[in-house]
């Protein structure tokens, strides 16, 4: 549905994103994760025409971003980060200029009103002026603004930044019904939501890409590096040494909790040492309380492909 | 077609429900009726509207801006421009649809002028003449005007700069003819040419001509033509 190759984007002198490449099925569901100031709403402004890319290439269902903006732009479905509203209109207004805006016919914005409404839940806001709405019911209309058309694509730019907890739950919900029909980009920052909502993630750091798979998968892929969680009763200056002793350990981090003694241990990859770690703890007389295999969370596999040094 | 008269239509209820809007229609009403009366205490007054165009065009430097500064500068500052320009909506359809609203709420106010008129009609014997052609030549102006205004709103997201650079080519405009002087040669009647009042006179004296009409909606088409290419420019940027 769209196909990204080449993306290369300047401000100036400054490099946005570089030689970003990507793909999104029809009705997946893909996550743009990555820090502020990464390149995901400058790729995002680029996949809905706002602005041509300096390099590259986006085609929407075929139809190329710049060469062929209009038809590209009539499929697609955009919510910028900042909702952008006419704050002296009310929510029917808004909605309906907005569906003029991307070529609807008023009987079909007439007929489709209804159901945008219910599905957003804006039911009892239709009149209410958006200036007088609070930030979730704003976020809300603007999500409104962009499925009215029922575009093939949806562009979502941190779609739950901003409004609370409940709020935040009852967006994602409406993002995953959306996204069972259409195709869904959306950026965050915020890593379970990435991993709750999207078939595949792609994270971007810097302007390029660093990482692209389904969330599992990434987050198995980079437990290569085995890591163990050993809890030894033992006085730790002589536990440390043995267990730095053990042919495959590389490393060893001693973290002593109120007496409790932990060990996390980071194996050579592919290497299973929990058998020798427990013979070697027992062997010296200490006590074993805990073994355990750590995998790496996405949050600790984000840090550790955006910032340079390792865990 | 439909988005221009979408975005038409929306900005002229924006016009007729804001407060901007209706302090430049009364500080418009209110002035140009002083203009209007003025002359009327003379012992023999002239039943001419020759005081009311005059001043007309000269509030115009000042109240052309105030009506366009809003049009783009505020979907820039909202975010809202985003949308815009990512609906399938050509960029002629949006500098189009914006202009006709402005241009609409304009031509309302000089429909409300009409008023100095009929007095005169009803009251007096005036010359309808120069009446009829004054009208004329003001709409032209003020289309032009509201074109220079658009330009400038287009160019920026702050309201105040595109209002005062508006201001600064109108005030140029007005006052190029007196560059004629100090000018000289080909250059000067070049620049001559360009001032506004030579070829308004004209319209209020009576006189219509064509040069005088090409003059004022070439300016507003080549300052229209600057709003597009400015607005498809910020897609560069």
């Amino acid at each position: 549905m769209i196909q990204a190759e080449g993306l290369t984007h300047y401000y100036g002198p400054y490099p946005a994103i570089q030689d970003v490449n990507f793909g999104v099925r029809k009705g997946e569901i893909l996550g743009f994760l990555g820090p502020n100031g990464a390149g995901k709403t400058t790729t995002m402004r680029i996949i809905t025409g706002f602005m041509p890319p300096t390099r590259g290439t986006v085609t929407l269902d075929g139809f190329d971003v710049v060469e062929q903006s209009l038809d590209a732009r009539r499929r697609v479905g955009y919510l910028p980060e900042t909702v952008p509203l006419y704050t002296d209109m009310s929510v029917n207004g808004y909605l309906k200029y907005m569906g003029t805006l991307r070529g609807m016919p008023p009987k079909d914005i007439k007929a489709r009103l209804g159901d945008v409404i219910d599905v957003c839940r804006l039911g009892d806001y239709r009149k209410t002026q958006i200036g007088k709405l609070s930030k979730g019911f704003r976020q809300r209309v603007g999500i409104a603004q962009a499925i009215i058309h029922q575009p093939q694509v949806l562009v979502l730019d941190e779609p739950t930044i901003g409004i609370d907890p409940i709020q935040v739950v009852e967006t994602r919900r409406l993002i995953k019904d959306l996204g069972s029909e259409q195709t869904v980009v959306l950026s965050s920052h915020i890593l379970p939501e990435v991993s709750m909502l999207c078939d595949r993630v792609l994270i971007i750091n810097e302007g390029r890409i660093v990482a692209e798979d389904t969330p599992k998968n990434l987050a198995e892929g980079l437990q290569g590096v085995d890591r163990l969680e050993v809890e030894v009763g033992g006085p730790a200056a002589e536990v440390l040494p043995v267990l730095r002793a053990i042919s495959g350990v590389n490393e060893v981090n001693h973290i002593n909790q109120d007496g409790r003694h932990t060990y996390i241990i980071q194996a050579q990859s592919g290497q299973d040492l929990r058998d020798a770690i427990s013979q070697e703890i027992v062997s010296n007389g200490w006590s074993l309380r805990g073994l355990q295999m750590v995998g790496m969370s996405l949050e600790e596999i984000f840090l550790r492909l955006t910032t340079h040094e390792e865990l | 077609m439909r988005t221009a008269q979408a975005v038409a239509w929306k900005e002229i209820q924006i016009y007729f429900s804001s407060p901007t809007a209706y302090i430049v229609g009364l500080i418009f009403l209110a002035l140009t009726g002083f203009f209007f009366t003025q002359d009327l205490g003379d012992p023999f007054p002239e039943a001419t509207l020759v005081p009311f165009f005059n001043g007309a065009i000269v509030m115009f430097i000042l109240l052309a801006p105030a009506l366009t500064m809003r049009l783009l500068a505020e979907e820039s500052k909202l975010g809202t421009i985003e949308l815009l320009l990512t609906s399938p909506v050509r960029d002629w359809e949006i500098i189009v649809g914006k202009y006709v609203a402005s241009l609409t709420f304009f031509l309302v106010l000089v429909a409300l002028s009409f008023f100095y008129a009929i007095l005169l009609f009803v009251y007096a014997d005036p010359d309808p003449g120069p009446i009829y052609a004054g009208y004329l030549g003001f709409i032209l102006y003020g289309a032009a005007a509201l074109a220079v205004g658009l330009l400038t709103s287009t160019m920026t997201n702050n309201q105040i700069v595109s209002a005062v650079v508006a201001m600064g080519i109108l005030l140029a405009l007005f006052f190029a003819d007196r560059a004629f002087g100090s000018v000289s040669g080909k250059a000067g009647e070049i620049i001559g040419e360009i001032g506004v009042r030579g070829h308004f006179d004209d319209f209020s004296r009576g006189v219509i001509d064509t040069s005088n009409i090409v003059y004022f909606i070439s300016v507003a088409v080549f300052f229209l033509f600057l709003s597009m290419r400015t607005l498809e420019s910020r897609r560069w940027r």
